[in-house]
């Protein structure tokens, strides 16, 4: 291993270790632009420059490999006089706009002209100037900031998987730019505002609506997907003003999916902020306590059997205790937290989480996906599976009814269960492949078990995992890839049928056929609302989607941002939320409202407060405690045999912009989704 | 200002496709490389495009070279717009390239774009009306020890004057094509005032040099 002196400190790094990097391990700061430790080195923009000793000029020490009794100086006249003439150079050509430019107050180029800068410039010439780009409804160009540092091509080549991005031209004409300016095709197209060391590209829905200093930051977890990725809410009043990623090395590194990141203005669109009670057919304003007398006059006379609760997509954890707990002293077996239909088997935690981890992916050496678009369902996961394939040490097969593009190569197997059972029974070619991979992954898609042979297909997948060595000593391949922020959290607290309870096939079948009178709804917008009947429906969310049409009585909830709450990610990986803002009107946080409503219904619940719930939350399932941590599941029987059709298997989400009430609410998201649907045509912008 | 000049979209064809002839260059030029290397062929299949399509490379043909490649269509896009000698909007059907790097413009390359002013009317980066000719300024062809030069199509024409100069430009006009090479009538890059060593020696049935 290399030992280098840097500044008279002597590291001893890893071989393959960059001079820079070698110098951060000895405490050093190295200014850069170009470099980013996710990408691939450019060596562009020269800002990393330091003195080697007995080298004739200063290196850039990014590019350069850390070797054996290297001297290392970044503190003398001479680094310091580069970094001058580099910066110089650099704001030759950046215009002196940092007063409207959305990036001013946290851009590198300002932090670093402050600190490295000289301060005055010697050119009298006039700035080049250059035509803005199209580049989606989501990215916002200036490119006249642009100094060619080409983050944004490589993140895009490398970890977006979608090559569009490029520079045209050269010297002084070189330009940033998409294929004759081309939305981007990627879900994760946000992260190049993140990346962009100057104001180029920022987030067009930001433009111009707040400066990064008056912000309110508030930590907490994305429930858009299940990925739960790490992101920080920046708000300013009540208004969430953006989204930004949060580095969790195991869940999104520093990456976030465009959901994530720009569904936000759903939280300000389509808001319920009052309760309200169907009066003669119509919703009229109501107050608390009306809505409350409501549902509980409709109650009165019900048998535990005719009532029924369905919790929804973005539900915390929190108030599925709640409600859970309030069903049962109602005496109702009919809950789920299953809306999508997935015969899921709620009895084994091994057999319904991503038992590997997300980072477990990058272990792998052999993935089946099955019955998923993981690029539409998890855009960070499938980042991750792109991140191990071009590493080429692994091998990726896929079943179900499209080839999508998943920006990796992968081998398709098949569209359905025959497949699937091939490969369980050792029939395929592919059997061979899992068996003799030291690290194999199965990944199951909700669109798998989202239908009626659910149950079967998913003890198919069971009998592969157990035949093909999926699950070994020390490892556990077997991943359940889920689309839902709730849906792991309600399995962990078995909001599921319970003795002789209806699932949400059985309870929408018996609202039809009027044996269910009553049904809450918490937060469940995506079942088929034809199929309520003529139950009484409580609809208890944020925003005014299908559940509020259908609902009788609406009791606004609070969105993902607007409460402490806990989410549990398709990993089994437990995450507590943080209030950012609060939720708008009369909404109110949606334990609080299910435990202020247990009252008027004369069975209260025993908690008065977010620590006594969470400690009835640990009684439920003890992992709880484990916040941010894998707890490992133990590997027990889930899944039942039977006969499966050859009905194909169909991914569980159709738009990825479009997924919940919130993205549905959103204006960017709706735009997005007609641009990747290609309805409409892209508006181009301000060039020529 | 100056900066990649790509035609705009109703300039644009359509589509793009090699000829039976051309395409078997291009099978040529790809099989000059390993198994998926194919990319390195780009240039030499972006220069046989340019020349099946009237001396200008339309996107249609960086899709469709992208396509026979296996690159994303921005890679050959960037390779098209970075070297000077692919042309992305249609020029004129005689391209005349000026050098003005230095050694010509000190030895009187001013002088050639005035000719190509006074004989076509038109100033460097224009297209005469007609859409016979388009004019440009280029940087170093390497032919300092003839300068000032131009280069038409895959010719040097050397030594000019602005009367030569206007002399090459007319005859071109009529259809012509004039003999390439030096104008002033020296041969290759002879000394100017003619042979200064070796005067003496003339060996039996070798009178000179060719002239290219």
């Amino acid at each position: 291993m290399p030992t280098l002196t840097i500044d008279g400190i002597q590291v001893t790094v890893e071989p393959g270790t960059t001079v820079l990097q070698a110098c951060e391990l000895a405490g050093k700061e190295i200014p850069r632009f170009c470099y980013h430790e996710r990408l691939t080195i450019a060596g562009n923009c020269r800002m990393c420059l330091v003195e080697q000793e007995k080298a004739p000029k200063p290196i850039a020490s990014c590019a350069m490999p850390a070797a054996d009794n290297m001297v290392i100086k970044t503190d003398t006249p001479l680094v310091k006089k580069a970094r001058e003439g580099v910066m110089e150079f650099l704001l030759i050509n950046h215009p002196l706009d940092c007063p409207i430019c959305d990036q001013g107050g946290e851009c590198d180029l300002q932090d670093q002209s402050m600190g490295y800068g000289k301060g005055a410039s010697r050119y009298d010439e006039n700035k080049r100037a250059v035509n803005d780009k199209y580049m989606g409804p989501l990215v916002a160009t200036t490119m006249t900031r642009c100094i060619h540092c080409t983050r944004c091509v490589r993140f895009a080549q490398e970890v977006a998987g979608v090559p569009e991005l490029g520079a045209i031209g050269r010297g002084e004409d070189m330009q940033i730019t998409t294929y004759l300016e081309q939305a981007m095709t990627s879900e994760l197209s946000g992260n190049v505002i993140d990346l962009c060391p100057v104001g180029a590209l920022t987030s067009k829905p930001y433009a111009f609506t707040a400066r990064s200093w008056e912000l309110r930051k508030t930590e907490t977890i994305d429930a858009m997907d299940a990925v739960g990725a790490n992101i920080r809410v920046d708000v300013r009043g009540r208004e969430v003003m953006r989204v930004l990623p949060r580095v969790n090395e195991d869940v999104n590194e520093e990456w976030l999916s465009d959901k994530s990141r720009f569904a936000y203005d759903g939280l300000r669109a389509r808001r319920l902020d009052r309760p309200y009670v169907r009066k003669a057919g119509k919703l009229q304003e109501a107050t608390w306590p009306e809505a409350f007398a409501a549902v509980a006059g409709a109650f009165k006379g019900l048998q535990g059997s005719q009532i029924a609760a369905i919790a929804g997509d973005l539900a915390c954890a929190e108030s599925m205790t709640a409600l859970k707990d309030l069903m049962e002293k109602l005496g109702s077996p009919n809950l789920d937290c299953r809306q999508d239909g997935a015969k899921i088997d709620a009895s084994t935690r091994a057999g319904y989480i991503f038992n590997s981890g997300i980072a477990g992916i990058e272990e792998a050496d052999a993935i089946l996906i099955v019955g998923s678009n993981p690029r539409r369902e998890a855009a960070l996961i499938n980042a991750r599976i792109r991140k191990r394939s071009l590493t080429g040490k692994v091998k990726i097969a896929l079943i179900g009814n499209e080839q999508p593009v998943l920006t990796y190569k992968y081998d398709y197997l098949g569209a359905g269960a025959a497949t699937l059972k091939d490969i369980a029974e050792g029939r395929h070619a592919f059997a061979e492949v899992l068996k003799t991979a030291q690290k194999p992954v199965l990944i199951l898609g909700q669109g798998a078990l989202a239908r009626a042979d659910g149950a079967a297909v998913l003890a198919l997948a069971k009998q592969a995992a157990d035949g093909l060595g999926l699950v070994k000593d020390g490892w556990n391949g077997f991943n359940m890839l889920h689309t839902a922020a709730a849906r792991v959290g309600g399995l962990d607290l078995g909001f599921v049928p319970g003795q002789g309870g209806k699932d949400v096939t059985g309870i929408l079948a018996a609202a039809q056929s009027g044996e269910i009178k009553a049904v809450y709804l918490l937060g469940a917008d995506e079942i088929d609302m034809s199929k309520l009947g003529s139950a009484f429906v409580i609809y208890q969310g944020s925003h005014g989607d299908a559940g509020a049409k259908r609902a009788d009585v609406i009791l606004p909830g609070a969105a993902y941002v607007e409460k402490d709450a806990t989410w549990v990610n398709t990993e089994g990986r437990v995450q507590l939320g943080r209030r950012a803002a609060a939720p708008p009107g009369d909404a109110r946080e949606d334990w609080s409202i299910i435990r202020a409503l247990s009252e008027p219904l004369g069975h209260k619940l025993p908690y008065d407060n977010l620590g006594m719930l969470r400690r009835r939350m640990l009684q439920l399932a003890p992992h709880f405690a484990a916040v941010d941590k894998l707890t490992p599941a133990a590997w027990g029987a889930f899944g039942t045999a039977g006969t499966v059709t050859d009905a194909p298997f169909v991914s569980a989400v159709a738009d990825f912009y479009l997924t919940n009430p919130i993205a549905r609410a959103s204006a960017t998201m709706a735009e997005c989704s007609a641009i990747a649907r290609g309805i409409t045509q892209p508006k181009t912008g301000t060039h020529d | 200002m100056s900066g990649v000049h790509i035609a705009p979209p109703e300039q644009q064809p359509a589509s793009f496709a090699f000829t039976a002839e051309n395409l078997e260059l291009a099978k040529q030029h790809i099989a000059k490389y390993p198994a998926g290397r194919q990319q390195s062929a780009v240039m030499p299949l972006l220069d046989i495009a340019q020349r099946q399509h009237d001396n200008w490379v339309p996107q249609a043909a960086i899709r469709y070279i992208a396509e026979m490649l296996g690159m994303a269509t921005i890679r050959v896009l960037e390779v098209a717009s970075f070297y000077t000698m692919y042309n992305l909007a249609p020029v004129g059907k005689h391209f005349v390239q000026v050098c003005t790097t230095t050694p010509c413009w000190l030895a009187g390359s001013d002088k050639v774009l005035s000719a190509c002013k006074k004989h076509l009317g038109i100033n460097p980066g224009e297209t005469t009306p007609d859409g016979q000719f388009t004019v440009i300024e280029v940087e170093c062809l390497g032919a300092c020890v003839n300068a000032p030069m131009l280069q038409y199509g895959d010719d040097f024409y050397e030594d000019l004057t602005e009367e030569s100069t206007g002399k090459v430009l007319e005859a071109l006009k009529r259809g012509e094509r004039p003999k390439p090479g030096p104008q002033s009538g020296r041969l290759s890059s002879e000394p100017l005032g003619g042979a200064t060593t070796l005067t003496t020696f003339n060996p039996a049935g070798n009178a000179g040099g060719g002239d290219d």
